[in-house]
C-alpha cells in the first residue's frame, strides 16, 4: 500500500492512542492547526482536548513536562514543531531525560517519546534549517531513531513507545510528503539494526534520514557508469549498529559518509571513527565525508543547494574515491 | 473626535501604512509566481503598530524585531529596493539574499533582525541596552514581538533582568491573539500581557494596535520616559493579522466571521475615515498616495529583478572575522581537494 510520510506518522501515533491509554500527544499546534506537518490532523476531533494537547510556546517547559509525565507512568508523545525550536529544551533533554535512570541507580525510569522535523532544503534559511540528530547522538541515555522510509515512520513511532527509555525521533521535514511502500502487517519495527537498501560491492555509501533518497539517487547514476554502490541506512544513530556497518565495510573496502550536518564534528566523523578503529586494514582508500559546507543554511536556491550535499555531490565523491 | 496633528503628520503615517500594506500584496503575488521562496509571515492587518511606533524613535536608537518585520524594516527607512530584493534572495537584498523574508538587517539603522526564534530576540534587546548604559548613551532599544513569545522563559527572564537592572529597553508586545494556530486563551493562564510585565516592576500599558494614533501616542511617551532614565517600559499593541500565519494555513483555528469582523477595524481604513473626518485627506490626498507608492513598489520589484544572485564563491563569506575565516576556509580547501 502506498502512502505519505505523514500519513505514516500520524497512523503510528493514531494507532499508538487507540490502543494504549497512557499515550498522549503534547506540542505546539499539534491539535486545532492539525500540527505543523499535518501528522495529527483530526486528532483533536478523535481523541479529544484531554489526549492531543496544545502548548503555548514554552519548549523547555513543555518537553520536561513530557519527563515529568513519563515519571509519572504516562507515555507521552511530545512534539517539537522543529529541531531548531529543540534547542530551547536542551537542558531538560540533556541533563535529565537522559540521566535519570543512571543518577537514580536505575530507580526511575523516562519512557518519553519525542519527535521533531529536522533537516534543510526548503529555502527557510538559517535559524530554521540545523541537521542536529548527530549532536543528539553524542548524549548518552537516549535512543536516537532516524526513519527515512513510511515503514520505519510508522514502526519506529510504536517500537519507540515500548521503550523503558527516551527516544528521540527525526523526521527530515523534507520526507512528509514523500510516498512510499508501506509494508503489508508491519506494525512495531525493530530498531538495533541499520538496513542495506541496495546491495553494491564497489564502495558503501553510509548514510540516514533525508540523505538516504539523495544517496540511493547517487547510487542509481553510478551504476550506469558500472560502479555497484552499497547503500546501508543507519536507521538508528544510537545506539549505532557497528556490525551493518563494518561487514558492508569489508566486502567493498570503501565507504563514504553522508551526512547532512556540517562537516566538524558530525556524525559522519564518528561512523569514519567506528571503520578506522574496527577495519582499518580492510580500506582500499581513506574513509570520505559528503556534509553540508561549514556555513549558517542560506536562503536563496544556489547557495542552499550549494551548501547541502546532492546525488550528484555524492556521486563525485565516490568517483574521486574510485579513482 | 478631535485630532491634533497637522495634515502632513497625518498623511505620512497614512503612506507608511499603505507602503507596508501595497509592499506586502505585492510579495504575496510574487510568492505564488515562485519568485519568493521559503516562508513569508505577512503584516498586514497590523501596519498601524510599525507606522505609529518607530517614528518615536530616533536614529541612533536600536531595533530588534521577528520573522514578521517587513513593517518595521520599511518604516524604519531602509530602502523598498533592498527589501524587495531580500525577498528574492538576491545580492542586492538587505543581508545579501542570505535570509529572505525573515531575516532582514540594516546596521546603517541600527536594525538587528529579523530573527526567526520566538523569544530570542528579547535577550538581545537588553545586551545593547546594556551596552547603552555603561557607555553613558542616551539611546533606547526597540524589541518587537509577539504574543506567542510570552509563553517563552526568555520573555520572563528578558523582562526581569532589564527591570533589575534599569535598562533602556522598550519592549513592545504585538497581541495578534494568535501564536500560529493557537489563541492567546489557550495558551495564556492569564491573558493579561501587560500585567505580566508589571509583575517585573516596569510600567506597561494596552493599546488599541488598530488605531496608529494611540500608538503614536503611547510609544512617544513611553520612549521619552526610558530616555530620562526611568527603566524599561512595555506596551503591548491590541492587533490582529488578517492573513495566514505564513504563506498557507487551513486557519482551522478561526473562524471567517472573526476575521470578517477584524478587518471591520481595518488600520488604514479607520484612518482614512478619521482624516477624512477631520477634512485633512480629499480624493486627490489618496489617488496621490496610492500612485507613488505602487511606483515605489513597482521600482523596488524591478531593482529586485535585475539584481545579481550571490557568487556561489561567496558561500561561506563572513561565517567569521577575516583570520578565523581564512583559517577556516584553508581547512575546508584542503579537504575538498583530498576528498
Ligand atoms: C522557539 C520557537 N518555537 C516555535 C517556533 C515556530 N513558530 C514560528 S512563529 C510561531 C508563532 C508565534 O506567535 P507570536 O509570537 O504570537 O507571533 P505572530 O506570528 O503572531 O506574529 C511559531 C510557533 C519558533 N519560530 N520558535
Ligand atoms: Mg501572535
Amino acid at each position: 500500500m502506498n502512502i505519505t510520510y505523514r500519513e505514516a506518522v500520524r497512523s503510528g501515533m493514531r494507532e499508538a492512542l487507540q490502543r494504549d491509554p497512557r499515550v498522549f500527544l503534547m506540542g505546539e499546534d499539534v491539535g486545532r492547526y492539525g500540527g505543523t506537518y499535518a501528522c495529527s490532523k483530526g486528532f483533536l476531533d478523535e481523541f479529544g482536548p484531554e489526549r492531543i494537547r496544545d502548548t503555548p510556546l514554552s519548549e523547555s517547559t513543555f518537553v520536561g513536562a513530557g519527563i515529568g509525565a513519563a515519571l509519572g507512568g504516562m507515555r507521552p508523545i511530545v512534539e517539537v514543531m522543529t529541531v531548531n525550536f529543540s534547542l530551547l529544551a536542551l537542558d531538560q533533554i540533556m541533563n535529565n531525560a537522559a540521566t535519570l535512570r543512571h543518577m537514580s541507580g536505575g530507580q526511575f525510569s523516562v519512557p518519553l517519546v519525542v519527535r521533531m522535523a529536522t533537516g534543510a532544503g526548503r529555502q527557510v534559511a538559517a535559524q530554521h534549517s540545523h541537521s542536529l540528530e548527530g549532536w543528539y547522538a553524542h548524549i548518552p541515555g537516549i535512543t536516537v531513531l532516524t526513519p527515512a522510509t513510511v515503514t520505519d515512520a510508522r514502526g519506529m513511532l510504536l517500537t519507540a513507545l515500548e521503550q523503558p527509555d527516551p527516544v528521540f525521533i527525526f523526521e527530515h521535514a523534507y520526507l512528509y510528503s514523500m510516498e512510499g511502500s508501506l509494508e503489508e502487517g508491519s506494525i512495531a519495527v525493530e530498531i538495533s539494526h541499520a538496513a542495506v537498501r541496495r546491495i553494491g560491492k564497489d564502495v558503501s555509501l553510509l548514510t540516514f534520514g533525508g540523505s538516504l533518497w539523495k544517496t540511493l539517487a547517487a547510487a542509481t547514476q553510478l551504476a550506469q557508469e558500472g560502479i555497484e554502490a552499497e547503500v546501508v541506512d543507519l536507521r538508528v544513530l544510537r545506539p549505532l549498529d557497528h556490525d551493518t556497518i563494518l561487514t558492508s565495510v569489508r566486502k567493498t573496502h570503501r565507504a563514504v559518509v553522508i551526512d547532512e550536518a556540517w562537516r566538524t564534528g558530525s556524525f559522519a566523523a564518528e561512523v569514519s571513527a567506528v571503520i578506522m578503529e574496527q577495519a582499518f586494514y580492510e580500506l582500499d582508500a581513506p574513509v570520505a565525508r559528503m556534509c553540508s559546507e561549514e556555513v549558517p543554511i542560506p536562503y536563496p536556491k544556489h547557495l542552499e543547494e550549494a551548501a547541502l550535499p546532492s546525488a550528484e555531490k555524492i556521486a563525485q565523491a565516490v568517483r574521486r574515491l574510485l579513482r | 473626535m478631535t485630532v491634533s496633528m497637522t495634515r502632513e503628520q497625518g498623511l505620512e503615517l497614512l503612506r507608511q501604512m499603505l507602503r507596508i500594506r501595497r509592499f506586502e500584496e505585492r510579495a504575496a503575488e510574487l510568492y505564488q509566481l515562485g519568485k519568493i521562496h521559503g516562508f513569508l509571515h505577512l503584516y498586514i492587518g497590523e501596519e498601524a503598530v510599525a507606522a505609529g511606533s518607530i517614528p518615536a524613535l530616533t536614529q541612533d536608537d536600536a531595533v530588534v524585531a521577528t520573522y514578521r518585520e517587513h513593517g518595521h524594516a520599511l518604516v524604519r527607512g531602509t530602502s523598498m529596493r533592498s527589501l524587495m530584493a531580500e525577498l528574492y534572495g538576491k545580492a542586492t537584498g538587505c543581508a545579501r539574499g542570505r535570509g529572505g523574508s525573515m531575516h532582514f538587517f540594516d546596521a546603517s539603522r541600527r536594525f538587528y533582525g529579523g530573527l526567526a526564534i520566538v523569544g530570542g530576540g528579547l535577550p538581545v534587546a537588553v545586551g545593547l541596552a546594556l551596552a547603552d548604559k555603561l557607555q553613558g548613551r542616551a539611546r533606547v532599544t526597540a524589541c518587537y514581538f509577539g504574543d506567542g513569545a510570552v509563553a517563552e522563559g526568555e520573555f520572563h527572564e528578558s523582562l526581569n533582568l532589564a527591570a533589575l537592572w534599569k535598562l533602556p529597553v522598550l519592549f513592545l508586545c504585538e497581541n495578534n491573539l494568535y501564536a500560529m494556530g493557537t489563541a492567546l486563551a489557550r495558551h495564556q493562564s492569564q491573558p493579561d500581557i501587560a500585567g505580566k510585565a508589571r509583575a517585573y516592576a516596569m510600567t506597561a500599558h494596552t493599546i488599541d494596535g488598530m488605531d496608529v494614533l494611540a500608538v503614536e501616542a503611547a510609544t512617544g511617551r513611553a520612549v521619552e520616559s526610558i530616555r530620562q532614565g526611568q527603566g524599561p517600559c512595555f506596551l503591548e499593541y491590541r492587533t490582529y493579522r488578517f492573513r495566514a500565519h505564513s504563506m498557507y494555513d487551513a486557519e482551522l483555528y478561526r473562524t471567517k466571521d472573526e476575521v470578517n469582523e477584524w478587518k471591520q477595524r481595518d488600520p488604514i481604513a479607520l484612518f482614512q475615515q478619521t482624516l477624512r473626518a477631520a477634512g485633512l485627506l480629499h480624493d486627490e490626498d489618496e489617488e496621490q498616495l496610492e500612485t507613488s507608492i505602487a511606483a515605489e513598489v513597482t521600482d523596488a520589484v524591478a531593482f529586485a529583478e535585475a539584481g545579481p544572485w550571490e557568487p556561489v564563491e561567496n558561500l561561506t563569506k563572513d561565517v567569521y572575522s577575516r583570520t578565523v575565516g581564512d583559517q577556516q576556509s584553508a581547512i575546508n580547501e584542503k579537504l575538498n581537494a583530498d576528498r
